[in-house]
């Protein structure tokens, strides 16, 4: 029996760059930044003060009124991502043949840190009866984001909430891709979300020493591969592809975006925060995805890079070029980091839709603020502005820590 | 507190808590089956009840706690000294 191909129907994402696929998508070609001052708290005490907020969220929009105070914004992300998503497929009108086969996978990198932090504070105050909501538990695990995806949208089929770090989306899409491909669901809601800008979360990447300190160029301070960059910029929203198997689109008329055709997953084994040496995990991370997917590396036209702005930019970089080779060379990378920031688990999801646009629209997204190319950085990384490719297969890495490496790889349908 | 402010504030506690409209709200509606409370929702009401007339209810005593009435009675009895 041949194997079951799956594509991806529909998307929804919610980022820095705004609420929806066009807003984003529109910012993306023209080279646009979603990052500015950090709003949510009072950053006086913290060394960093930007970040990339989502703006203009209303979550009565998608969810009532009585239960946006029983779950955190992490979730209520994954709702309205969700919901664009589902819309966007097609599914309210033409919806899954057999709700047993319609599952979620939708993981997060740390969950609702958001909660914790005001309950803990209330605890405090309160004490245990009146500080803690019975809503507590259910508000903040990870896994309710696909609880309440599958509630909402009656999805009965496999429901999971993969945790890793910033590989998270990335690795909750391929999931769903092998999970359709054997068999076990017809359609997948997949992808990541993630709501961090917050005191603790901030905080603790500070403390790390992973954030830039850009603070007087909020904008600029996202600089992938440029010599002058001095670490990540924390963000948030979320990524959710619909995969589903060709035949079952096909049936219901619904428009195939692209096709999903390759996925890479390893870990480094190496160190719980520094990728390995020459980006030897990532690099057996991506030759796994193009030898499932059949094809040689030559075939690659852009690569969606993890590039998160801060040393292992470098190490990426070399990954690529051991995998490549000399196709390297003629091998547009792109980090849209640049513009949207590192949304953590939820990055891999936002990514990944934007690789699919990429091949959509035959339009690959710049990395911007690269006016300093860092020398141990010397790929085509499509700096400033815009280019017009139009690729048969594109790749997506998501890197995270705890040294687990996630690649993608999605391939051109006819339009 | 006076009978009626305290039937005033348990109603506008139920409208607040459960999201539901004051004119859906009368003594004799249960929380459950009229007012489309679950279990986590009782939890988070009786609390708000608590916080809001110094109360302490004990869990054996929620139980029979099923209308907006039940709720009144019970609080009148109970907070004569917290007005």
């Amino acid at each position: 029996m041949d194997k079951r191909r799956v594509v991806i129907t529909g998307m929804g994402v919610l980022s820095p760059l705004g609420i929806g696929v066009a807003d984003n998508w529109r910012r993306l070609c023209a080279g646009e930044s979603g990052i500015g001052l950090i709003t949510r708290f009072d950053t006086t005490d913290y060394p960093v003060k930007i970040a990339g907020e989502v703006r203009g969220f209303e979550p009565t929009q998608w969810i009532a009124k009585k239960e946006v105070r029983h779950m955190d914004t992490f979730i209520q992300y994954a709702i309205a991502g969700a919901a664009m998503a589902v819309a966007d497929a097609g599914l309210d009108h033409s919806p899954p043949r057999d709700r047993d086969m319609f599952g979620v996978y939708v993981g997060a990198g740390l969950g609702g840190i958001s909660t914790l932090e005001s309950t803990i504070a209330a605890l405090h105050a309160k004490g245990p009866r009146h500080g803690i909501s019975p809503y507590f538990v259910p508000a903040i695990i990870v896994n309710l984001a696909a609880g309440q995806i599958s509630i909402r949208h009656d999805a009965r089929g496999p429901n999971l909430s993969h945790v890793s770090a910033c590989s998270t989306g990335a690795h909750s899409i391929g999931e769903a891709f092998r999970t359709i491909e054997r068999g076990d669901a017809d359609v997948m809601i997949a992808g990541g979300t993630e709501a961090t800008v917050t005191p603790l979360g901030v905080g603790g990447f500070c403390s790390s020493r992973a954030l830039s300190t850009r603070n007087d160029e909020p904008t600029r301070a996202s600089r992938p591969f440029s010599a002058s960059r001095d670490g990540f910029v924390l963000s948030e929203g979320c990524g959710l592809l619909v995969l589903e198997e060709l035949g079952h689109a096909r049936a219901r008329g619904a428009t195939i975006l692209a096709e999903i055709v390759g996925y890479g997953l390893t870990a480094d084994a190496h160190h719980i925060t520094m990728p390995s040496p020459g980006g030897e995990g990532a690099q057996r991370c991506m030759k796994m995805a193009l030898r499932g997917a059949g094809l040689a590396p030559e075939q690659i036209g852009y690569i969606n890079a993890h590039g998160t702005s801060t040393a292992a930019d470098a190490i990426e970089t070399q990954a690529i070029r051991a995998v490549f080779g000399a196709h390297a060379e003629r091998l547009p990378v792109s980090s849209t980091k640049s513009m949207h920031g590192h949304l953590l688990g939820a990055a891999g999801g936002l990514e990944a839709a934007i690789s699919v646009l990429a091949l959509r629209h035959g339009i690959l997204p710049p990395t911007i603020n690269l006016d300093d190319p860092d020398p141990a950085c010397d790929l085509d990384y499509v700096p400033h502005t815009a280019r017009h490719v139009q690729c048969e297969y594109v790749m997506s890495n998501s890197f995270g820590f705890g040294g687990t490496n996630a690649a993608l790889i999605f391939k051109r349908v006819e339009a | 507190m006076t009978t009626q402010s305290i039937e005033d504030k348990v109603i506008a506690i139920v409208c607040e808590q459960l999201d539901v409209k004051r004119d859906d709200v009368s003594p004799s509606k249960t929380f459950t089956e009229d007012l489309g409370a679950d279990s986590l929702a009782i939890v988070e009401l009786v609390l708000a009840f608590e916080e809001a007339f110094a109360i302490k209810i004990p869990d054996a005593e929620v139980d029979s706690i099923k209308t907006v009435g039940n709720a009144i009675d019970y609080i009148k009895q109970h907070s004569g000294s917290a007005s």
